[in-house]
């Protein structure tokens, strides 16, 4: 039976990890590198790095470092963060990425989409939605929930499915940071709208919040960031509760 | 040691090379058919859409190839869905290798299949110790049905082969190279099966 994947999501700016990560015996906390070989034996099914550079510089850190965990974990993990077009996939491919997320430039040239499918596969497409609820519906919004737009979260999740999407890695900003659960109506919602893979993120707290997600958001996948990395939900106790509640988990 | 990786043109290659790097064996990246037919071990590796990796490979003349070579060959991913007789995905031939079919999952489940499964059933020296229902990372859209050459299978929507195997020829639907220790113990084996040529 296919599992419910667990993905701690690191934030990268020039090479280095931001937010700071809290595990115990770790000599260089904030090199990336070092953080995904212990996620791997901590029982992580995935990685997501997030590139929240904002120079050229940082970005090159990045491909740098990606050569470096490709080289040395021997898990998947995808890359996001400023990815705009085939060339920069196509780098972060070579250097042995498994995925790339793409977010608000997909959402500026939906067209991108369906090149990057095209050219390497839809099993390596991941787009990222934000989306806010106003009024009572969903919209999706860009650079990092900041920048409001037009576009329905549901008419968007479908729109990318058609292009060639591999899976969508959906965050509400609405539940994002304040560690009260996922966005499980909307993830459902989302589930029964597309055939693809969803990842559920934002409002991660609790263990309980990771078994709503899957059982009552039907995620396939679950991302979170601070409750990893301080310790807060080890993830071996995480997969052991989810098990005791009968969701499929890889122990 | 020679260990080649057929490089013609279908991702994913880096992180092979780099899994057999952390188990001490520098693979060599090659589309060249001495350098394959001289190898002692070869991966086929392959990620994208079948039709068009079988034209880079009819291009390139290892169409031809691949099928004759006598040492130990392992597949993946899209590697071993061209090694069987055709494929629905750009409803292409495949290399003939294993005498059986690759599919689409159906729309009753997600698709593609991305992520941790177990294998089962498993019989053939690429599992020495491997244990019955170890998880595998797998993505996938397509897969190979159930059949007498089947050395793994695994349930998706329904129960399908995971591996094959036709005397040196191997072929693993999951990426052994991105299956933590389990998987690396898969690719450890591989190096370690007789070399016949």
């Amino acid at each position: 039976m296919l599992t419910k994947r667990i993905i701690p999501c690191l934030d990268i700016k020039n090479g280095r990890t931001v937010k700071g990560v809290n595990f115990v015996n770790l000599i260089d906390a904030g090199d990336p590198v070092v953080l995904a070989k212990q996620y791997a034996v901590l029982g992580a099914d995935e990685l997501v790095f997030l590139d929240i550079s904002a120079t050229l510089e940082g970005r090159k850190t990045m491909i740098e470092m990606v050569h470096q965990v490709a080289e040395q974990v021997n898990i998947p993990f995808t890359v996001g963060g400023g990815i705009s077009s085939v060339e920069n996939v196509n780098e972060l491919l070579k250097w042995g990425a498994d995925k790339v997320s793409i977010n608000s430039s997909a959402v500026k040239r939906p067209e991108l989409i369906n090149e990057l499918a095209n050219k390497f596969g839809s099993q390596c497409v991941v787009v990222a939605i934000d989306a806010k609820q106003i009024e009572g519906e969903w919209f999706v919004h860009l650079a990092g929930g900041t920048i409001p737009t037009e576009i329905k979260l549901f008419d968007w999740a479908q729109e990318v499915e058609k292009r060639g999407a591999g899976e969508i890695l959906f965050t509400s900003m609405d539940h994002d940071g304040t560690k009260a659960g996922f966005a499980n109506v909307a993830l459902a919602h989302l589930s029964s709208l597309v055939n693809i893979p969803i990842i559920a993120s934002g409002g991660a707290g609790t263990m309980q919040h990771f078994v709503d997600t899957f059982t009552i958001g039907k995620a396939d996948a679950a991302l979170a960031a601070s409750v990893f990395h301080f310790g807060e939900i080890p993830i071996l106790d995480l997969k052991k509760e989810l098990k005791n509640n009968n969701i499929p988990v890889r122990i | 040691m020679k260990l080649i990786i057929i490089d013609y043109g279908a991702g994913n290659i880096k992180s092979i090379q780099f899994a057999f790097k952390r188990l001490g064996v520098d693979a060599v990246l090659s589309n060249t058919i001495d350098e394959i037919k001289a190898a002692d071990k070869v991966i086929f590796p392959g990620v994208g859409e079948a039709s068009s990796a079988f034209k880079m490979l009819q291009e390139s003349g290892l169409d031809v190839v691949i099928p004759t070579l006598k040492q130990p060959v392992l597949g993946i991913c899209l590697g071993m869905q061209l090694m069987c007789n055709s494929s629905e995905e750009g409803n292409t031939k495949g290399l003939g290798i294993f005498d059986v079919d690759v599919k689409k999952f159906s729309n009753t489940v997600k698709v593609p299949q991305m992520g941790w499964n177990v294998i089962k059933d498993l019989k053939s020296d690429l599992f020495t110790g491997i244990k019955e229902n170890e998880f595998m990372y797998l993505v996938h859209s397509f897969y190979a049905e159930s059949c007498d050459e089947a050395i793994a299978t695994s349930d998706y929507d329904i129960e399908y082969a995971s591996a094959l195997q036709k005397d040196n020829f191997y072929g693993v639907q999951f990426h052994p190279e991105k299956s933590s220790i389990a998987g690396e113990q898969i690719l450890k084996n591989f190096l370690e099966l007789k070399t016949n040529h």
